[in-house]
């Protein structure tokens, strides 16, 4: 067993799943969507991001390509949650909550095609 | 560069995951954290806040407690997050500076640098492997000529040198390892502008295995060695590299040639000189017995071509088992005064002092003086930081195995039929070099000639190109013609013409040219400028031909062409 594989893996689906777990719910409900959770997502697809930096095989680049634009739509989601509240200085209306939604929903699209090539490299692995 | 940066990304995972964690704990600490309003009232801290805080608080700038006056509690966690904050920040920048300070990072730098500025060379240019005094002394030569070089060294130290030189152009210089296919083809191996391979590593093996790659991985391209042995010559000849130079030998066969033909040494000295070299003068070592001390590779080709000349040495050395010296070798470094005189010093006509050690050889001159002050004396210079007290022990001839490399080298690079010219010259006789030493003596003044050849083709020689497409008669005189004033002569003298493969020494001026003629010159610079011009331009190969300087603008042609 290799422990910077689990380390590597575990990061890469810990951020498919709290992006799943923000995503889920009515769309534009915002009693559905946690701050904290698209918090938690943001960070550990960030860290994920880093932990397939300076990977030179094909497929460590298409990893770290998915996980950047996980990244690129968390940010994005979480910066329009920032501008409508402390900027706009509005209450969270349900559109807003639906684009802030969607994003992360675009995020959760590219993390799972990093899990689903995380999961490629790992069938064609052969001892 | 995309070593370079896979490198840093690689090692700087770990140092940003710690920032990002850092970073992640303290936001949500201060987030979860309760807190207090201006008016009292239970407040939590949102994530905008949070994330501002932390920011200018990990980079210590530090702008207050904001938007209300903390609790003791968030006081208590921003304690926690200064340091964590500074701590982290100071690992990472740490490890960046680590990595960038790495000599193994380094190299890799140095590596892509140098492989990119090769990469984009427009200019055609050789690769010189090895930089030591010969490789050092033909790239100064080449770049001070026009011509570009780069260059693959193993001494840290001489790329060290290579960067301080003052040359007349931006030479690349690479720390490795010649051997290495990967790092000859960095240095443009490949690269469609690469004009040529030249193996001056100062070791045969090193420089075997340079003409070994370099034709297998790039067989058109000509590969030129130095070689110190024969083994080592016939093995890279077996491999088909182009010229292989042997200073020992080259030296040797110039050394016996200044017995039986004093002239035709001189021609071989004045074709291949310096730039800007004064000119040799004739020095004739005198008939008789000879010592020779140190029968190395340099002792053995000096007997071999002293005994073609039915000069006879005696040998003087001190491992007689270890270089298999023939009998009769008086044993000893001949540094002692006895070990001359055991060899009868007082009654030879010279010395030659041919071991690899330069203060030895020094000795043993400087000894064989004393004990008799008229000896002809011989010595060779293996390193040239060793020229100032070379030249101060005024010693009659001195061979410097590095410079007569890089001068043959040289001479080839810039005159390619040089080569064929002194072969076929050896074979004249002596009265023959005597008229040609005159000839090139009359047009030369003070510094040796300089060579140089043309190809009468649409690139090389546009002008007398198009006079034999227009079936108009092109002789030699024309090209030769100052095109100044045509009854005068430029300051040359043709060497040989190729034609079909057929050479011909001296040709005649009357000589009719074709397309595809190659012709070698030597003579004066300011000749090689004035020629080119001629054979570059229209104008000027019409007046030498012609002798009637036709106008060139449209109007003057017109005013002309109605009178």
């Amino acid at each position: 067993m290799n422990l910077e594989k689990v380390v590597f893996a575990f990061f890469s689906i810990l951020a498919l799943t709290l992006n799943f777990g923000f995503f889920i719910g009515e769309l534009d409900d915002p009693a559905h969507h946690n701050a904290y959770e698209l918090f938690a997502a943001l960070v550990v697809s960030l860290i994920a991001t880093i932990m397939k930096f300076g990977d030179r095989a094909h497929i460590g680049a298409l990893l770290l390509a998915t996980s950047l634009v996980a990244d690129l739509h968390l940010i994005a989601a979480a910066v329009v949650w920032g501008y409508t509240l402390y900027v706009m200085q509005i209450e969270m209306t349900p559109a807003i909550m639906g684009t802030i939604v969607s994003l992360s929903g675009g995020a959760l699209l590219a993390n799972l095609t990093s899990v689903l090539l995380l999961a490629v490299e790992t069938v064609t692995f052969r001892r | 560069m995309h070593n370079v940066i896979y490198l840093l990304l690689r090692r700087m995972r770990l140092p940003l995951i710690v920032v990002i964690a850092t970073y992640s704990i303290s936001v949500l600490g201060l987030v979860l954290i309760p807190g207090v309003d201006d008016q009292g009232n239970p407040w939590r801290m949102d994530f905008f806040h949070a994330i501002y805080f932390v920011s200018f608080l990990g980079s210590t700038i530090g702008f207050g407690e904001i938007p209300y006056p903390f609790t003791d509690a968030q006081r208590m966690w921003t304690l926690f997050i200064i340091y964590a904050a500074v701590v982290s920040w100071l690992y990472a920048i740490g490890s960046i500076l680590t990595l960038i300070q790495d000599s193994g990072f380094r190299r890799v730098v140095a590596f892509s640098n140098f492989a990119r500025k090769v990469r984009h060379r427009q200019e055609p240019f050789y690769l010189v492997c090895g930089y030591g005094d010969a490789g050092s002394w033909l790239v100064r030569e080449l770049t001070e000529r026009g011509f570009h070089c780069v260059v693959v060294e193993k001494d840290q130290q001489k790329i060290l040198n290579l960067q301080v030189e003052d040359l007349h152009d931006d030479v690349p210089g690479l720390c490795a390892d010649a051997t290495d296919a990967s790092s000859l083809i960095a240095a443009g191996l490949k690269h469609p502008k690469c004009q040529g391979v030249i193996g001056l590593t100062g070791d045969d093996h090193y420089n075997l295995t340079v003409a070994i790659t370099s034709k297998l991985l790039a067989p058109e391209l000509p590969v030129i060695c130095q070689s110190d042995s024969k083994d080592a010559a016939d093995n890279m000849a077996s491999f088909g590299t182009d010229q292989i130079v042997d200073p020992f030998e080259i030296f040797a066969s110039r050394f016996a040639m200044m017995f039986h033909s004093p002239s035709m040494y001189l021609v071989y000295e004045w074709m291949t000189a310096v730039h800007n070299a004064p000119l040799t003068e004739l020095k004739t070592p005198p008939h008789g017995t000879w010592i020779l001390c140190g029968f190395g590779r340099f002792g053995k080709a000096v007997r071999d071509y002293l005994a073609m000349e039915h000069v006879k040495t005696l040998l003087i050395e001190a491992d007689i088992d270890l270089t298999q010296a023939p009998k009769g070798t008086i044993e000893g470094r001949g540094t002692e005064a006895h070990t001359l005189l055991e060899a009868d010093v007082k009654e030879v006509a010279g010395v030659i002092a041919g071991t690899d050690n330069d203060s030895n050889n020094l000795s043993i001159l400087i000894t064989a003086r004393d004990l008799n002050p008229q000896l002809f004396t011989v010595g060779r210079q293996n390193f040239r930081s060793n020229d100032a007290i070379f030249r101060a022990a005024r010693i009659d001839l001195t061979m410097q195995p590095a410079t007569i490399t890089a001068q043959h080298i040289l001479s080839m690079l810039l005159a390619p039929l040089l080569d064929d010219f002194l072969r076929i010259a050896n074979e004249q006789d002596e009265a023959w070099a005597n008229l040609l030493v005159s000839r090139v003596a009359g047009v030369v003044e003070e510094v040796a000639p300089e060579t140089w050849d043309i190809e009468i083709s649409p690139l090389q020689t546009p002008a007398v190109f198009g006079c034999l497409i227009r079936g108009q008669e092109i002789r030699l005189q024309h090209v030769c013609a100052d095109p100044r004033d045509r009854d005068a002569m430029l300051p040359c003298v043709p060497l040989l013409l190729k034609r079909d493969g057929i050479s011909t020494l001296l040709p005649d001026m009357d000589r009719v040219l074709r397309g595809g003629d190659q012709l070698l010159f030597c003579g004066r610079k300011e000749a090689k400028e004035q020629m080119d011009h001629v054979v570059h331009d229209h104008q000027a190969i019409d007046y030498t031909r012609t002798g009637i300087d036709r106008p060139s603008g449209s109007v003057w042609r017109w005013l002309t062409s109605r009178s």
